[in-house]
């Protein structure tokens, strides 16, 4: 009986302790599956068995029906089709380029020291608003924003150097995972008429630039904190070894944060994969997204459940599938091997 | 646009610091600034202008008017404020316990400053708990009052407040059983991922269904419970709680993920060091793995909690708001009159709402750097 409270390994649970892991684990697993089995049956489910009751098992409790996956991908297969592939495109462009650009950005705010000026933010600021306000009393576009630029030129060697206060990495950081506060509802519209002047609505383009944007903070956010986990003595020796800072990031720092890189990938992705509002303002025909065609089906008569489902399951399976695939990268130990060789 | 110096850290290799080396600095930094910058500074302002004015849609098109401080006086002190702000009461004999427990350690906080600190670091910490004091007592008239009832402001903060603790204590719970040697891990972590693939206005519909009392999966265990006839959506906690569920639902993925992935990437040494010397399963967690997963944890904090307050999708969804505006958060309150084309209306609310956000997470990332050290 003493044994089942000790493990054989100090490194291995006992097996009471793992009988109690396996049952919270298996509490929440079922948890997280009852939902989705509820998802999965009501699309193969015909209107009536949704409509009268709760039915459990299918042949058992109802005849399951595939009516709702010939509407979805038959009647309007070529609508699916392409929603589907608008999605995958631009949520694995979007999820790339953030990554690329981001933690590139994290790698910089962890190792470098900057000091941003506060005149040069203010001489900014300033120039934008100004090009809004000319914008708003009649000039066009191109032209404020040209002499919004000569004038920050201008005023950053004359008038930003009055100012000596400047500040630091932790404030860049801030500023970044600020611009996430907004509601998305709130920048809508200035993001239509940004588009709408740009000639993109309705396009990939659109689309990719938003996502990008809008996940970048969280990139930098996630990557600063594995990246100021690698030890620095690895970058140090390759450093006096001779090897370039883009060597050093791309091939001792980013191999290295393999698990934090690969978590923050599939963040990104299921954001842009999912997103509902910009895609609905940006977006009417040619580059919708998956997202709207679930809403879609809340029509006049009611939500149409089994439709929903359908598409919800169809959204999710490329999603899981990637997931299985990149969980086995999240693993243990590759920090420790790098730090021994 | 900055001046952006290299820290000279390693003096041997300095010598030989070519051009592009002296530029790498910027290089890795600059793509970021810039993407941020251009989509987000035009919105920020222009919504700025359109919270100071009010649009009017006519025959020949827009009409803007600037209206000043028009929308927000309308929210804080006019007929909008019972809205944002419910309806306050006499907080109970609990409220006010609250909110002396809340003042007494804000006043601890200045006393201590007042004897170490400048000038400033005092008005800014009295500024703060003046804020910090008006929240408190907004949440104590109107969650802990006999008379009182939550606006969509106390609203928003009850979901971020209870949301974030309960995803990151299951989170962290789940992702520190996942990281022990068991076999089928692989299985529970993939499992435990899955709500937060989905799309969250289809999350929104699934616990629709689910949480119909009638035809719903759990209609057996209401008829057990003799609460069939029980409509949630008709009792403002019953809906609250819905939402709450659902959204613990979602996003406790995101928190076990990003925990799991930094108690797998901490050092073994350590862990195997102290197991020799024989200590216990919380030692270790409370002296190797929680240092360790700190950082990340405060981070992941940060970001949850500003996602957070704009929940919009489970309450539009789930229930539409109500009963009344009972579960409506800021920004379904602002989506809300945004349909009704107040768009001044819309961007006044975004705008508190982002004022709200920045003083509680500037608030959180200065107690954080000087508590730990971090961030």
């Amino acid at each position: 009986m003493r044994s089942f409270f000790r493990s054989s390994s100090p490194l291995k649970p006992s097996p009471f302790r793992m009988l109690v892991s396996y049952l919270i684990l298996g509490f929440w697993a079922f948890l997280i599956l009852f939902p989705l089995y509820w998802l999965f049956i009501t699309a193969f489910k015909l209107p009536a068995a949704v409509n009268n009751g709760p039915f459990y098992i299918p042949f058992v409790d109802f005849q399951p029906s595939l009516h709702a996956w010939e509407y979805v991908l038959g009647e309007v297969g070529n609508d699916t089709i392409r929603l589907f592939t608008n999605t995958v495109g631009v949520s694995l462009i979007s999820a790339t380029l953030a990554l690329v650009v981001g933690s590139g950005a994290a790698y910089a705010l962890t190792r470098f020291r900057f000091h941003p000026k506060v005149g040069t933010i203010l001489v900014f600021i300033g120039c934008v608003v100004l090009a809004i306000v000319l914008t708003a009393l009649g000039a066009p576009w191109p032209l404020s924003v040209a002499v919004g630029i000569a004038l920050f030129v201008v005023s950053l060697f004359t008038l930003a150097r009055r100012f000596k206060r400047a500040l630091g990495n932790s404030d860049i950081a801030f500023w970044l995972i600020s611009q996430r506060i907004l509601p998305p509802v709130a920048v809508v519209i200035p993001i239509y008429i940004a588009f709408q002047q740009l000639r993109l609505l309705d396009t990939w383009a659109a689309l990719i630039i938003t996502y990008v944007a809008t996940n970048l903070p969280i990139v930098v956010w996630l990557m600063r904190d594995y990246f100021a986990n690698i030890p620095y003595e690895l970058e140090e020796s390759a450093q006096i070894d001779g090897a370039s800072r883009f060597r050093i990031f791309n091939q001792i720092v980013l191999p290295l944060s393999v698990p934090g890189l690969v978590a923050t990938f599939l963040f990104v992705l299921v954001f842009c994969w999912n997103e509902y509002l910009l895609a609905l303002f940006l977006t009417n025909a040619r580059a919708q997204t998956m997202p709207l065609a679930v809403v879609a089906q809340n029509a006049t008569r009611g939500p149409q459940w089994w439709y929903m489902s359908v598409l919800v399951l169809i959204m999710i399976v490329p999603v899981i599938a990637m997931a299985i695939v990149l969980e086995r990268y999240i693993a243990r130990g590759l920090l420790v091997g790098a730090v021994k060789g | 646009m900055a001046t952006i110096t290299s820290s000279a850290s390693i003096p041997a290799a300095r010598a030989r610091i070519s051009r592009s080396e002296r530029l790498a600095p910027a290089v890795f930094i600059l793509p970021a600034v810039l993407v941020v910058l251009f989509i987000s500074i035009f919105p920020l302002i222009l919504s700025l202008f359109l919270s100071l004015s009010r649009l009017r849609f006519q025959a020949g098109g827009l009409e803007v008017q600037f209206v000043g401080l028009d929308n927000y006086r309308k929210l804080l002190l006019g007929n909008e404020q019972k809205v944002l702000f419910g309806v306050l009461g006499e907080p109970s004999l609990f409220g006010w316990a609250i909110l002396a427990c809340v003042a007494a350690s804000l006043g601890l906080v200045i006393y201590r400053t007042a004897r170490r600190q400048s000038v400033g670091a005092i008005i800014g910490r009295l500024l703060a708990s003046v804020v910090l004091l008006g929240l408190t007592y907004l949440i104590a008239a109107t969650l802990f009052a006999p008379e009182g009832r939550p606006g969509t402001l106390v609203v928003t903060m009850l979901y971020v407040a209870v949301g974030i603790t309960l995803q990151y204590l299951i989170g962290l719970g789940l992702a520190l059983l996942c990281a022990q040697p068991l076999p089928g891990r692989r299985f529970f972590r993939v499992v435990f991922l899955l709500p937060m693939m989905i799309t969250p206005v289809g999350v929104g519909y699934l616990f629709r269904m689910l949480a119909d009392t009638n035809k719903g999966p759990l209609e057996p265990l209401w008829i057990a419970l003799g609460m069939q006839d029980f409509a949630w959506s008709n009792n403002a906690w019953g809906a609250r709680v819905a939402v709450m569920i659902g959204d613990i639902w979602q996003w406790t993925p995101f928190m076990f993920i990003v925990l799991l992935a930094a108690i797998e990437a901490q050092e073994v040494e350590p862990v195997e060091a102290a197991i020799v010397d024989g200590a216990g399963s919380f030692d270790i967690f409370r002296h190797i793995t929680l240092p360790a997963i700190l950082p990340v944890s405060t981070t992941l904090i940060l970001i949850r909690m500003i996602e957070a307050f704009k929940i919009i999708d489970l309450p539009n969804i789930l229930t539409n708001g109500g009963p009344g505006t009972a579960t409506e958060t800021l920004t379904l309150y602002a989506y809300r009159i945004w349909r009704a084309l107040d768009i001044g209306g819309s961007a006044a609310i975004a705008y508190i709402l982002l004022f709200l956000v920045t003083f509680i997470a500037m608030l959180y990332v200065r107690t954080l750097r000087n508590r730990l050290g971090t961030t």
